[in-house]
């Protein structure tokens, strides 16, 4: 710079802002104020929906982001209510919570834990959330649970299946209302006996990263407990689209059940695959061969199409339930937006308003009172019948439902139908079991 | 030896994908020089175009059936194609079955002026600029076309299945007294794709257009001299190579049901075989899109993944890192293409 | 100053001030106004900014200076963001220690995939690097994390567990990174009337980390040293005709630049110890190499630009949903607002990608100098507009 455009008066107006400036830290700074990371002080308190709206999992998010919105309607005192009259606590009122009205913030994971972490961060530093949910990857849920717990604010899981966010990874700010591989194997096991027997091959294709081996893990001692004997476990890797030099050597390795251990486009892939290698009709040791896939998601079934016709799995809930929760939360969601709802949008609307109802109980938006509020919770009405959260890993204990790719669907959403009910006391197991153990829940953490 | 034949034969179909997309990629890059990374999205587009026949076929209209009751225990509106009232419900299903094979008829047209629109409005503007422009401006064409895509039709995957008579398996080692069984639709689509090839290939080969085309792939400049108009002729091959790419896409959904971003999904791969291949050259990118589909079929037997655990998922790069290292311009690459 | 040029120490001086005041520049909306959606202005993107700049600084020595355009430069970042986080684990919160482990073995790995893939130019040596990284990330993503041989945790990311050794961690310190007891999350909020400003530990540490990264770079730019790698750029074989190898130096660039990648991942994980393999993905290579040439590769200050302003819309756009949006245009008649809302929908939330892919293009078709060429374009527009009316005031402007 060759030339200074500074006149006296410009430096003396500076001077005096910059002054001004320094000293405001010592009379405005809000730190010590507060008793908990963003304790909500005006009339409203934000809630911040992490979920995948780019990438693989968009559609899945955007059904989550509508059950957020409904909760939140629902919590505010619109709309019909919804589980809300259902549900066993009548601690909310349908003013907000603890008469606050609630308004969230939304944002995009990608389905990366890196991305989705940034966003709860964002969320937290930026926008106050005092609670942050969603995500549906175990990766994804695992990493901002960590982060809820660095932060101090609660995190409510959305769709995560893997052992870990409630075994090795589990937080004292983390709890998980969807339910686990370990349950999913347990439910299926019996069924999987009744339908083909004790005495099957089974080979199992495995997503190679940490969600598929925790559910191999699972069905495998799940189905050998049986007196099934497990004739290969194959890992697929992540990114693969074809998975057609995975299923080719099945069709001599003397197997008669497949077990495919993938979700999402993975699922949808090596369905489509093993389908067309003719699995279905073909019999191995004079039996029917038969191809399970233990976690099901009904929008991703859709893709695979008429290959899901009899196959059965297992799920988190379904839209077709009778029971009253459920029926009230279809008809709300299905009146609003024209469709039956997804288990991802269940789990995370059932979510929202265990917190909301925790905080209401608790009378406090503080982390440690909330967590208190919902450790050892025991509730009903929300679609699953009677459930727990466990205090001892923040793990929630409900009927997990086994389904089965309908034969003759009337509907675009008509792809499952319910076999089985199991119940809670036959997918419950011990807080010391050797497939969760490795972690601690450590103390809860309100931050600031 | 059953399983040895059904993993050369799984390969040769894997890498009949391969090989068609990278043909395309090799025709646009030999001709106009342009390095094209939104080639995987004109593979997805004709894909989509597939589901788009699909559902233009299977268009509705409602009934209502009040014996049945739909998910809010409304009467259920039942939907009837407008082709099976048409054409009554025998051949009306028939169409909507059918409806993939249809699809090609639309996509040709369809991909050649995509890729016209794409060279015309796009990229002729890019020949003099650097590679890497190219490929940002292409890359950021990639993300707009599967943004747009994603909009329409959703994240998730679209079920488009075979033709029903086409759609289970056949012994294809009958024959000579061995099992090999195998999904028709995958021996179509390998047939499918050597008959494209052959078509481009004899294209090139014994067609004047293909002549000056291929002497304007070596000498630009000089056939320019000669009076003849290589541009004109040049977006015809860019219209070529995409119609190349979408019928790839078409013939791929059966085999796994389209979804936005399967173009991403392919493009690094293609790259990957069109550089083993040898920049340029086409017999190459053939050659190394069935190669390279037969040993990632192979690295991800059981034997494979057990010696070397990891083997199926670095093969491709591992194959790629080897060739270039001993062989510096791919399998059949040509001197002086892109070293620079 | 520093041994820089006039004009050089004005650029160094210019980011020096936009990296210091930061937090209050990037929050120029008031806290609870509408506006306030586009705050940039706290830690975490702050953050992701000055490490991402430091990424894209060290990418352009490489590809700015040589021209050799590498598609694995994510690789450096993910390994130099799992050294970190092994030393956290191993040692304990301070963040030295795991800085300076993920700069050595990013290099070193830099080295041996640098002296492999130099042996060819051009595409080859794109893809030579980026079969490379998609090999490192596959291994990290699902053979290195295999529960008997647990080197990377797969896809939870690498992280902290209580039951780590931390050999040198005492009772007092943070349990979260930190800088001899600094913790990395650390923010001091200052209120000054409407507004609010974070002032964040852990982004100021890396803005004095960007800020030597960004002198050394010019230092580098300047220096006969990068004499000869824009000689590279130009015509390498002219410089080998004339006896020159230029390997040596090509390949000194590379791991430079791997070192400046392996730096910045070991800074993303000192301000958030979780390492996930993503960060290794081609896409993440692609997207470096978005934000050079974005902003301008081959200039010191675009790299900088670029990362900010991919970051910006990631972190940004992305959480713009249809309730803000019908917030803003509240005031407008209902189908007025309505119809708003239907036009701006599709690009903004889950439309983030197709905004950003829109803007790449106009970026590459319009300013193919990147963001920089359009500065200096508004900047000449501005020059000449002011030069217009008074010319005689020319005389007194500074020569540059």
């Amino acid at each position: 710079m060759d030339k200074s455009n500074l006149s006296r008066r410009g430096v003396l107006k500076s001077g005096a802002l910059t002054s001004a400036g320094l000293a405001v830290p010592t009379i405005f700074t809000a730190q010590s104020a507060a008793a908990f990371t963003n304790e909500p002080t005006g009339g409203s308190v934000t809630l911040g929906f992490n979920v995948p709206q780019t990438g693989p999992y968009a559609d899945e998010g955007a059904d989550e982001l509508r059950a957020y919105q409904l909760a939140v309607e629902h919590i505010n005192g619109s709309g019909d209510g919804g589980m809300m009259n259902t549900f066993s606590s009548k601690a909310l009122q349908g003013n907000g919570i603890l008469g606050k009205e609630v308004k969230y913030v939304t944002g995009d994971t990608q389905t990366k834990s890196d991305a989705a972490r940034a966003s709860a961060k964002s969320m937290i530093e930026k926008d106050g959330a005092v609670m942050i949910t969603g995500g549906s990857s175990s990766g994804v849920a695992i990493a901002v649970q960590g982060l809820c717990q660095e932060a101090g604010v609660i995190f409510m899981a959305g769709l995560t299946h893997s052992n870990d966010t409630t075994g090795k990874d589990k937080k004292a700010n983390g709890f998980r209302h969807f339910f686990n591989a370990y349950m999913s194997g347990a439910a299926l096991a019996p069924v999987l006996k009744s339908l083909y027997g004790d005495d099957r091959r089974a080979y199992h294709l495995t997503a190679d990263y940490t969600w598929g081996w925790t559910q191999e893990e699972s069905i495998k001692a799940a189905t050998e407990a049986l007196g099934w004997e497990t004739v290969n476990t194959v890992k697929t890797p992540l990114a693969a689209t074809d998975f057609s030099s995975y299923i080719a050597p099945v069709l001599n390795s003397g197997a008669d059940v497949l077990v495919l251990n993938h979700y999402g486009g993975n699922m949808v892939n090596s369905l489509t695959n093993a389908v067309q290698f003719g699995l279905r009709e073909k019999q191995v040791n004079g039996k029917n061969f038969e191809i399970v896939v233990p976690l099901y998601s009904r929008l991703m079934a859709k893709g695979a199409g008429e290959n899901v016709k009899g196959i059965h799995g297992s799920t988190n809930w379904h839209w077709s339930l009778q029971d009253e929760g459920s029926q009230a939360f279809v008809r709300s969601f299905g009146t609003k937006y024209g469709f039956p709802p997804s288990q991802a949008a269940h789990t995370v609307y059932c979510q929202t308003l265990l917190y909301a109802d925790a905080v209401e109980r608790a009378g406090s938006f503080n982390p440690c009172a909330v967590a208190g509020a919902l450790e050892g919770f025991e509730f009903d009405g929300l679609g699953n019948g009677k459930t727990l959260y466990r205090a001892d890993d923040h793990q929630c204990f409900k009927d997990v439902l086994v389904v089965r790719g309908k034969e003759n669907p009337t509907s675009e959403f008509d792809l499952l139908e319910v076999v089985e009910v199991t119940p809670a006391a036959q997918v419950t197991y011990g807080v010391d079991h050797p497939m969760f153990a490795g972690g601690a829940l450590g103390s809860c953490n309100p931050g600031a | 030896m059953d399983a040895l034949l059904l993993q050369i034969l799984n390969g040769l179909d894997k890498g009949s994908a391969y090989a068609l997309i990278a043909l395309g990629l090799t025709l646009i890059f030999g001709t106009l020089g342009v390095v094209n990374f939104a080639h995987g999205a004109l593979f997805m587009i004709g894909a989509f175009v597939a589901v788009t026949v699909q559902r233009v076929l299977s268009l509705s209209y409602e009934t209502v059936d009040p014996s049945q009751k739909d998910f809010l225990g409304n009467p259920l509106k039942v939907k009837t194609p407008y082709v099976e009232s048409w054409f009554g419900p025998e051949t009306g299903g028939m169409i909507i079955d059918w409806s993939v094979p249809i699809a090609i008829v639309f996509a040709i047209p369809i991909m050649v002026s995509v890729g016209f629109i794409m060279e015309r409005g796009l990229i002729k503007y890019f020949y003099k600029r650097p590679h890497a422009d190219q490929i940002l401006v292409t890359f950021g064409l990639a993300i707009v076309l599967q943004e747009v895509v994603k909009y329409f039709y959703g994240a998730n995957p679209i079920q488009t299945p075979a033709p029903d008579a086409l759609n289970g398996v056949a012994n294809v080692g009958a024959a000579f007294g061995m099992d090999i069984v195998y999904p028709v639709w995958r021996i179509v689509y390998f047939f499918f794709s050597v008959t494209i090839i052959a078509a481009i290939f004899s294209f090139l080969r014994f067609t004047t257009f293909g002549m000056v085309v291929r002497a304007g792939m070596a000498d630009r400049e000089t056939v320019g001299l000669l009076g003849i108009n290589i541009d004109r002729r040049f977006t015809i091959m860019f219209g070529v190579a995409a119609a190349v790419a979408g019928l790839a896409g078409v013939m791929y959904t059966p085999i796994n049901p389209p979804n936005y971003h399967m173009g991403m999904d392919f493009l690094v791969l293609s790259f990957v075989v069109v550089v083993v291949g040898g920049m340029g050259s086409l017999p190459g990118a053939v050659l190394a899109g069935f190669l390279l589909g037969i040993l990632e079929s192979f690295a991800s037997t059981t034997w494979a993944t057990t010696t070397l655990p990891g083997i199926n998922q670095i093969i491709i790069y591992l194959v790629a890192i080897v060739v270039l290292l001993t062989r510096p311009r791919g399998l059949m690459g040509l001197k002086g293409v892109m070293e620079d | 100053m520093f041994g820089l040029d006039k004009r050089d120490t004005g650029v160094l001086i210019i980011v020096t001030l936009l990296a210091l005041f930061a937090p209050i520049i990037l929050n120029p909306f008031p806290t609870d106004s509408a506006m306030a959606q586009f705050n940039a202005g706290y830690p975490d993107l702050m953050q992701k900014f000055v490490i991402f700049g430091i990424f894209a600084i060290g990418f352009n020595i490489l590809f700015g200076l040589t021209g050799y355009l590498s598609f694995g430069h994510a690789a450096f970042l993910g390994i130099g963001s799992y050294s970190c986080v092994w030393m956290f684990k191993l040692l304990g919160y301070n963040v030295i220690p795991g800085i300076v482990l993920s700069i050595l073995i990013s290099g070193l790995f830099a080295l041996l995939i640098g002296f492999v893939s130099l042996r060819r130019s051009g595409i080859y040596f794109s893809i030579l690097t980026l079969a490379f990284a998609q090999m490192c990330f596959a291994l990290a993503y699902s053979v290195l994390s295999n529960p008997r041989f647990n080197l990377t945790n797969g896809e939870t990311g690498l992280q902290v567990y209580a039951n780590d050794p931390q050999w040198f961690h005492r009772d007092g310190l943070p349990d979260l990174p930190h800088l001899f007891g600094l913790s990395m999350r650390a923010t001091q909020k200052i209120q000054v009337g409407a507004w609010e400003f974070q002032l964040n530990a852990g982004y100021y540490m890396c803005a004095i980390v960007m800020l030597i990264c960004f002198y050394l770079a010019i230092r580098i730019f300047r220096s006969p040293f990068g004499m000869m790698l824009r000689a590279v750029k130009s015509n390498q074989q002219r410089m080998n005709y004339t006896g020159l190898n230029s390997r040596p130096y090509t390949l000194a660039a590379f791991v430079i630049s791997g070192m400046y990648a392996g730096l910045a991942g070991g800074l993303l994980s000192a301000v958030d110890p979780l390492a996930g393999a993503e960060r290794m993905q081609w896409t993440a290579s692609g997207e470096v190499v978005l934000m050079t040439i974005l902003g301008g590769a081959g200039t010191l200050i675009g790299p900088v630009l670029g990362a900010g302003f991919i970051k910006y819309f990631e972190n940004i756009f992305s959480k713009i949903n249809d309730n803000v949006l019908h917030s803003w245009f509240a005031f407008l008649p209902d189908g007025l607002e309505d119809f708003m809302v239907f036009i701006i929908h599709p690009f903004i939330g889950k439309g983030w990608h197709l905004t950003l892919g829109i803007l790449f293009m106009l970026v590459v078709i319009y300013l193919p100098g990147g963001l920089v060429e359009g500065g200096q374009r508004v900047l000449g527009w501005f020059r000449k507009r002011s030069a217009k009316p008074d010319a005689k005031a020319g005389k007194t402007e500074p020569a540059e």
